[in-house]
């Protein structure tokens, strides 16, 4: 079956090019060097103690689940401005929304296992971490729309649509919270976070983590975007398909 | 198209589903009673007569929520079930026209719930409203609902049409009125004298909820007419 007209011909050769594995590569090596360091290398905390490697992940999550948001608010708007229907945006707005809600919850879930052993509470009503849940479930309601059905055009348009509106709301909700808690807590529990002295193979080790993260982003948004493509290109062969089929139905009914 | 059609599209919508409403009393008869009655069941959560006091401004707002899915899914449903909607798109009719009528029938609705709301607040909780409050209550009221009604038209229009949607509005809409829910918790707190806050308190909070408003209300009607469009 020639599907050549409707996408590129190396759409059907796999998820991976020679880009994307290049980039898998290279996280794969910086992750490894930041899972050794961060585990053995780099010294435990005078306070915190171990609980401090924890960082090491929270703080990279917590930094790509923002950056893929951001992307994907991004690309939404490219959708939206755009005369022509952008569905290569489209796609990767889609894809890099599910990378950011997947590292939004390793974010959430670090976070709160660090804070347990160092607060000894799993959860504080602070505005960043309010904030970070609400981004959260708004982004899963995001992926849950994108899921529902409709031509792959409907679903850019109303998809870009939501996302602008999340850009519109997350300020307003990060500002309500911090008026509703400025009433209630003098200080903030996570201004202790700030005075961390840190000693310059834990800053290293934190700087990879970063690195190595960001790489995995741009590699799972790569294969997320290209999978995304190619089930684009089986829904129209199957649409075409069905229509060659019924035609021939319609054909052999009038002979 | 000009503003004076949007506008006489957007009145024309609001007597459209006000009619409806006034005739089917599906508001009347079953929305404002089942707010009533989550108040009560709050009451035998909470069951203490100081606490319920104490929290009256958020279980307004709470019960005001729950009742706004409620009807921003039976707005739409009036449209969807026959395909009105879509006739509307065919025929030309403004998309911000519909969407400013569909807010100004939803404003109608949650106000006169929030009034009720608010009475049996003072009968249950024991709120204790003087007139001197009553300019911060009105105003607070006038703003949330406002922004309410818009974002819950914009998230409405949205889901109207997709399978799912009943499961998936309170999902989109919840997060997104979280700001109306603080803000106006806290202006009605204010208003209700609770724990010693001084009625001029409520004044940021409806700040808040005005900005919130202007906000959802400009993104609306720009953005309304991509989202029914099928």
């Amino acid at each position: 079956m020639n599907i050549d007209n409707t996408a590129t011909p190396d759409a059907v050769a796999g998820v991976g090019t020679k880009t994307s594995r290049g980039v898998g590569l290279l996280g794969l090596g910086v992750m490894t060097w930041v899972v050794v360091s961060g585990l053995f290398l780099t010294p435990a905390d005078k306070n915190q103690g171990d609980a401090v490697r924890i960082m090491y992940v929270h703080v990279p999550t917590a930094w790509i689940a923002y950056l893929a948001f951001a992307v994907t608010g991004a690309t939404s708007l490219v959708v939206l401005i755009s005369k022509r229907p952008a569905l290569g945006f489209d796609r990767v707005a889609g894809a890099s929304a599910e990378v950011g809600v997947m590292f939004m919850a390793l974010t959430l879930i670090s976070g709160s296992l660090w804070g347990r052993l160092t607060w000894g509470e799993y959860w504080a009503w602070d505005p960043r971490l309010t904030t970070t849940a609400f981004m959260f479930v708004t982004y899963i309601g995001y992926l849950a729309v994108r899921n529902l059905g409709g031509s792959q055009q409907q679903r850019a348009k109303r998809s870009a649509v939501l996302a602008a509106l999340a850009v519109l709301e997350i300020p307003l909700v990060h500002f309500s919270v911090v008026l509703w808690r400025s009433l209630h807590q003098s200080a903030s529990v996570l201004s202790a976070d700030g005075d961390i002295r840190m000693d310059g193979m834990m800053l290293f080790t934190l700087f990879a983590g970063v690195v190595g993260f960001t790489l995995t982003y741009v590699w799972l948004v790569m294969h997320r975007s290209r999978l995304m493509l190619m089930r684009g290109v089986i829904e129209d062969i199957g649409l075409e398909a069905a229509i060659r089929e019924r035609q021939r139905d319609l054909s052999g009914a009038t002979q | 198209m000009t503003r004076s059609s949007t506008w006489k599209v957007a009145r024309a919508v609001a007597a459209k589903d006000l009619r409806i409403e006034l005739r089917s009393r599906v508001v009347t008869n079953q929305v404002v009673p089942f707010a009533g009655l989550v108040m009560v069941m709050f009451a035998f959560a909470l069951d203490n007569d100081t606490v319920l006091e104490r929290v009256s401004g958020g279980l307004i707002w709470l019960a005001t929520l729950f009742s706004l899915f409620i009807l921003v899914q039976r707005s739409f449903a009036i449209d969807t079930a026959d395909g009105a909607l879509d006739s509307l798109r065919v025929a030309g009719v403004s998309p911000s026209g519909i969407f400013l009528g569909k807010a100004l029938t939803l404003m109608i609705e949650l106000l006169l719930l929030e009034l009720t709301l608010t009475a049996a607040a003072i009968v249950l909780y024991r709120v204790d409203l003087r007139p001197s409050s009553l300019v911060v209550l009105v105003t607070c009221m006038v703003w949330a609902t406002l922004g309410l009604a818009f974002v819950g038209t914009l998230y409405g229009g949205l889901a109207a049409g997709m399978s799912g949607r009943e499961t998936l509005l309170p999902l989109l809409l919840l997060p997104v009125v979280a700001p109306v829910l603080i803000g106006a918790t806290k202006a009605t707190e204010a208003a209700f004298r609770i724990n010693g806050v001084a009625i001029s308190d409520g004044w940021p909070w409806i700040g808040l909820l005005a900005v919130f408003a202007v906000v959802f209300g400009i993104g609306g009607y720009s953005a309304f007419g991509a989202l029914i469009d099928e």
